[in-house]
């Protein structure tokens, strides 16, 4: 059995919030085991004055000295969680300091999170799971180049997607909605296999990512099971051919999203959104609906319209959709209300997940909704760059699983 | 004997000096100890659960971190037990502190609209300053009413 991976932790408020137990369980669900950095009190208020945030309450001074003993190496850890209860102001400005300085000055991983009473630990399982991925596997991460014949299926909430590939190449694709979960997986590879002109047998390693990566990689024998975050940006720099030096990997999901840090194709810092379906694909599937189209046709109508010309009043999937529909209703075109809602997820995911993490170009987009052309725009626009969708980009997870179960073929 | 709310409420020492003068300290038992290998600072003697937060809410509303309302819902039923308080402002850490900048100004606060009689003190600087911190403790306990009337 390999040893724990050890992840320290540097929080405030998560015992009061009563969520300490549950940050326990997330770490042992994927073997790890979550640590307070031994540090002497007197150390604590040298720490700040040297940190130089002069900040009043006492457990953000103790993380502040708790991550300087990581970054000088006088605590050993394999990674880092850092979190602090939600819509405290004095700790948001910690928590981000703090996981640059360390994302800056240490080879760690880190993520942070902001927590509530009604945090649990399935919410910061995929999370812990990256942590301790990118500690354990980091050799694994490595892999620039796929080899021999292996297959990857990514287990979506929205979507299923597989991928075939063969030295280096993908030959074969799948893509269907997810309904029921074997089932979906189950056609997609069908579909990638048919299109690689292969049969089940001819695969040599298989990979799964996603939500439904355990019940999918238990029915196919999978030899890699993997959190969507690393697999994702793994997939992405391969994909965009920017597997060496710094990246930002954007992930819209369907449920979900993730914005992640990347250098030398391995998550350096990551944050991941699930609290809002505003800021998911689901809000633009459910524009699309009502303006009555195919999500497909969402992101070229998109184009030809003008966000500004449409006021949205609310984020939410229900409120924020109320504002399109009163939109249509006073006489917008449905080009600027497709323009908003692409607007309103992208303006989202750069106010909540994107302040979380450092902006390095190349800007990756990856997922189904990087398809969403109107998206991809809107979100160059906030962030002032030209951003990167990769060819293939939907099926980044599936790829990205392929890519790195080939690391199984040679007994990796 | 007076029920005496103690701030910093993890304060030892303090804790101390109210029992010592007859009266009942009202605080976290919880010493802080020369190393930390806790969570906070003050971390809790006992297992707190999602639902403090939720019972803190009678003293902050549900915008406030739930971080505050967890302490509050240990804090708050102390407050409106106590008979009296002693505040110590700007206490060293290993006098006793609490975690969170945020849940002290709120106790203060709370501590303050209450009406009972509170003695502020800034934490002492030297031996001389040290003397004359335990002398006014002394005299404010000696003060309180030995029972007081319901």
């Amino acid at each position: 059995m390999s040893r724990k991976v050890r992840i320290a932790q540097l929080s405030c408020g998560s015992e009061y919030s009563g969520v300490q137990n549950e940050i326990y369980r997330a770490a042992e669900a994927v073997d790890a085991e979550v640590f307070f950095p031994d540090i002497a009190l007197a150390d604590v208020e040298r720490a700040v004055d040297a940190f130089g945030l002069d900040v009043r309450s006492a457990d953000l001074k103790l993380m502040i000295g708790r991550g300087m003993a990581l970054v000088e190496g006088k605590v050993d850890a394999d990674a880092v969680f850092i979190g602090t209860c939600f819509r405290c102001a004095e700790a948001a400005i910690v928590r981000n300091e703090l996981r640059r300085y360390i994302h800056e000055n240490s080879r760690l991983p880190v993520v942070s999170y902001s927590f509530t009473e009604r945090t649990t630990a399935g919410t910061l399982l995929t999370r812990m799971e990256a942590l301790t991925t990118i500690a354990r596997r980091r050799a694994l991460l490595a892999r620039e180049a796929q080899t021999g014949i292996t297959m990857g299926i990514d287990s979506g909430s929205s979507t299923t997607k597989a991928a075939v590939m063969k030295d280096n190449e993908i030959i074969g694709t799948g893509w269907l909605p997810t309904t029921e979960v074997i089932k979906s997986a189950e056609g997609v590879v069908a579909q990638a296999l048919e299109m690689a002109g292969l049969v089940r047998e001819d695969i040599q390693a298989i990979g799964t990512t996603g939500y439904g990566r355990f019940l999918v990689g238990r029915h196919f024998g999978a030899d890699l099971v993997q959190e969507e975050l690393t697999v994702n940006s793994k997939g992405a720099v391969y994909l965009a051919d920017h597997q060496r030096g710094a990246s930002t990997v954007i992930d819209i999901g369907g449920m979900d999203n993730k914005a992640i840090s990347v250098i030398d194709g391995i998550p350096g810092t990551f944050t991941m959104g699930g609290i809002c379906a505003g800021a998911s694909g689901r809000f633009l599937e459910m524009t699309a609906k009502r303006l009555g189209v195919d999500i497909t046709e969402l992101g070229p109508l998109a184009m030809k319209g003008l966000s500004k010309n449409v006021p949205m009043n609310s984020y939410c999937i229900v409120f924020g959709t109320q504002s399109l529909v009163n939109a249509l209703a006073a006489g917008s075109s449905r080009e600027d209300v497709a323009a908003a809602a692409c607007h309103s997820v992208a303006e989202q995911v750069f106010e909540q997940q994107l302040q979380e993490i450092d902006i390095k170009e190349p800007v990756i987009m990856v997922g189904g909704t990087s398809l969403i052309e109107g998206l991809v725009h809107a979100m160059g626009d906030l962030l002032q760059v030209k951003v990167v969708v990769p060819p293939h980009s939907q099926y980044i997870g599936a790829v990205g699983s392929a890519l790195l179960a080939s690391g199984f073929i040679e007994g990796e | 004997m007076a029920k005496v709310f103690i701030y910093p409420a993890t304060s030892l020492i303090l804790s101390d000096l109210v029992a010592r003068f007859g009266h009942k300290p009202l605080g976290a038992a919880l010493g802080i100890r020369e190393r930390i290998q806790t969570a906070g600072v003050d971390s809790p003697p006992l297992q707190i659960t999602p639902e403090e937060p939720k019972r803190g809410l009678k003293y902050a509303a549900v915008e406030v971190p739930s971080g505050v309302r967890g302490r509050m819902a240990i804090y708050g039923p102390l407050i409106e037990e106590a008979e009296a308080a002693i505040i110590v402002n700007d206490a060293d850490l290993a006098f006793g502190c609490m975690g969170c900048a945020r849940t002290n100004e709120l106790i203060l606060f709370t501590l303050r609209q209450s009406g009972i009689p509170i003695l502020e003190l800034d934490y002492p600087g030297d031996e001389e300053e040290g003397v004359r911190f335990v002398a006014a403790v002394r005299k404010f306990l000696d003060g309180l009413p030995e029972e007081v009337e319901a």
